[in-house]
């Protein structure tokens, strides 16, 4: 076990026990990237080799001077009898749809290719203050449009350290896989759909999607900006609260942040699921998706990750927690069809403002006008996704079809928001503290397998999705392998503003699952 | 069955997107948006009563938890030429663009 392999809390107790430093975390961590990462991503499409398919590629652009300077400083600190800060010496990866200044910021476009931000997210501003040590900026479909970080402008794109011939999952892809193969400690994700929750799952981590609104986007590339929550990937429940703890709260420059206090998450991280309620709902262990002839098929979830649900549901009821079956979530299966309207819409708006004027890239070709650059420069710097999700965002938002589409789309959101209302409302006939569900419907599939078909690959967010339309919280977590040794996620769901909750829920099911013989399996690139 | 997108449309679509097309990726995304709003059409079975507002994100920006309007105060930049230097074209501090396409009035 190297340094780099050790959770955020465990480093935080080394390095104030001056038993190592934040240089020596830092070179561990470079060493690992060194070994598993290979090539990291770029435009240059050339073929994939062998070894290729054996690496992780999690990356877009390193930052090893800035975090080595970063790195100096802490233990400058530390050395002084300074407080260093919560995340002091802790290697962080940033999903590169974050502005960091001086830093390319590429959203893993072409079109954003030569982009260097001018100014910092306020979450990695947090987190820097905070004395993360920022290693890098990682790989993710680009401008977050997938399930698989297969769209990526920049290849290689991430492989799942667990398989390489599988995904990472997306979009947060790059993140998973960084924090999965010991290449960071932690990183910041991005939520539109399950972005940060489907990876974390894939890739065995843990992925915290915040309550819209905790969490500043000031400095996010923007996708849909009624669904977009940034939130961390860790290697446990601890580091994403810690993480959480830094990042939260309200920004001046982000005036959708919320008021609501930030609590502290650490000190209630162990206080256990004794008198919590806790449900289940079957809405969440079957799935629902479109077949090409315009029919829809039904199927359960796979046995092994219902039985992944249901076994830490047991182990929940056995520390004192009341499970409370048969939750109705009937709304759950409208996600998918509300999503695909709702955030092509605010995908195509906010794609507009890419032009090859002010910033970015512009079309080499001569042109007669303006019109014919903006049009060959858009031809040219977006990848096909986008291009998918400009063309429905304007059709479904156009006059004469708005009221079919877009406001049909917004009235149903309200249907699934009023879903999570009933199950936590205190007063209502369930009052739950959480929802406990499957994270993804699958585990993580091949890469090539699904990628190409848009409708396919959206409908592998059908149970993390419903989230992000209500606001709602929601905590990925670990709960064992597949039979082919693949990692599974269960989630838990929570009322507004209640990631306490779902975080003590997660620290809980780690404590009772420390033992278990999955804990100690490791990712195969790192065998 | 009819596509609801047909290639006339598909055509006007990509005018306004500003998108220029081969035929490969045209024939590709006009299947994927079709095939798309056969999933959407699920949407249209769900009984929705006249007065069911529209959510249009999750959590209500209600005034106990929402900021109050920040002053409206002008921040310099401390490098404009940073920014200016992300331009694709620039001359003595302007932005350069082709020529913009005008239509004489009558």
């Amino acid at each position: 076990m190297e340094l780099c392999d050790l959770s955020a809390v465990e480093l935080y107790r080394l390095l104030r026990e001056r038993k190592t430093s934040a240089v020596e975390i830092l070179q561990s961590t470079l060493e690992r990237i060194g070994e598993v990462e290979g090539r990291m991503g770029a435009l240059e499409n050339t073929d994939l080799t062998e070894e290729d398919r054996q690496k992780v590629h999690a990356f877009i652009t390193l930052t090893d001077e800035r975090a080595l300077e970063q790195a100096r400083r802490v233990d400058e600190r530390l050395a002084s009898g300074e407080d260093p800060g919560v995340l002091a010496g802790i290697p962080v990866s940033i999903k590169d749809i974050f502005c960091v200044r001086g830093t390319p910021s590429t959203a893993a476009s072409r079109i954003l290719a030569n982009f260097i931000a001018p100014y910092t997210a306020t979450p990695v501003e947090r987190l820097e203050q905070a004395g993360a040590l920022l290693v890098g900026k990682v790989n993710l479909d680009e401008f977050t449009y997938g399930s698989s970080n297969e769209s990526s402008a920049f290849k290689p794109t991430p492989r799942n350290p667990w398989d390489p011939s599988r995904v990472p999952g997306g979009s947060s892809g790059g993140s998973a896989a960084s924090v999965a193969a010991g290449e960071s400690v932690l990183s910041l994700g991005t939520d539109t759909a399950g972005s940060i929750r489907q990876p974390a799952s894939f890739c065995g981590v843990v992925g915290l999607k915040p309550t819209y609104g905790r969490v500043s986007r000031y400095g996010l590339i923007a996708f849909a900006s009624s669904l977009d929550c940034p939130g961390p990937l860790a290697k446990d429940v601890s580091g994403a609260a810690m993480m959480l703890q830094v990042i939260a709260g309200a920004d001046p420059r982000d005036s959708t942040t919320a008021t609501v206090p930030v609590p502290d998450y650490l000190a209630e991280l162990e206080k256990g699921v004794k008198g919590l309620r806790i449900g289940l709902s079957p809405d969440y262990f079957r799935i629902t998706y479109p077949t090409p002839d315009g029919g829809f098929e039904q199927q359960p979830v796979p046995a092994e990750i219902e039985q992944a649900v249901r076994r830490a549901a047991d182990l929940l009821r056995q520390m004192g927690a009341e499970i409370i079956e048969d939750v109705p979530m009937p709304n759950t299966r409208y996600g998918i069809p509300a999503y695909f309207v709702i955030s092509r819409v605010e995908a195509a708006s906010n794609l507009h403002r890419y032009d090859g004027v002010k910033y970015g890239y512009r079309t080499p070709q001569p042109v007669a006008d303006l019109r014919e650059m903006y049009r060959k420069t858009r031809a040219e710097g977006f990848g096909i996704q986008p291009k998918l999700r400009i063309l429905m965002g304007m059709y479904v938002s156009a006059a004469q079809y708005s009221a079919r589409y877009y406001q049909r789309a917004l009235r149903v959101r309200t249907l699934i928001r009023r879903d999570f209302e009933q199950a936590f409302d205190p007063n209502g006939p369930y009052r739950l503290d959480a929802l406990l569900t499957p994270t993804t419907p699958t585990t993580a599939f091949e890469m090539d397998a699904v990628y190409g078909d848009s409708v396919l690959m959206q409908y592998a967010d059908q149970l993390t999705v419903p989230a992000n339309h209500a606001g709602v919280p929601g905590l990925s977590i670990p709960a064992g392998l597949d039979a082919r040794g693949l990692p599974i996620g269960i989630q838990l769901l929570g009322a507004d503003f209640s990631e306490d909750i779902l975080l003590r829920i997660g620290r809980a099911y780690e404590l009772a699952t420390e033992g278990e013989a999955w804990r100690s399996a490791r990712p195969r690139v790192l065998a | 069955m009819t596509d609801e997108i047909t290639p006339e449309l598909f055509a006007h679509l990509v005018e306004l997107a500003a998108l220029e097309l081969d035929a490969q990726e045209a024939g590709y995304l006009r299947r994927q948006l079709n095939y798309q709003l056969k999933a959407i059409h699920e949407l249209e079975a769900i009984p929705l009563d006249d007065d069911t507002p529209v959510t249009s994100h999750g959590v209500a920006y209600t005034p106990e938890i929402s900021q109050p309007p920040r002053a409206d105060e002008w921040q310099p930049y401390p490098a404009p030429q940073d920014i200016l230097a992300q331009a694709p074209e620039v001359d003595e501090g302007y932005i350069v663009v082709p020529e913009t396409p005008t239509t004489p009035l009558e």
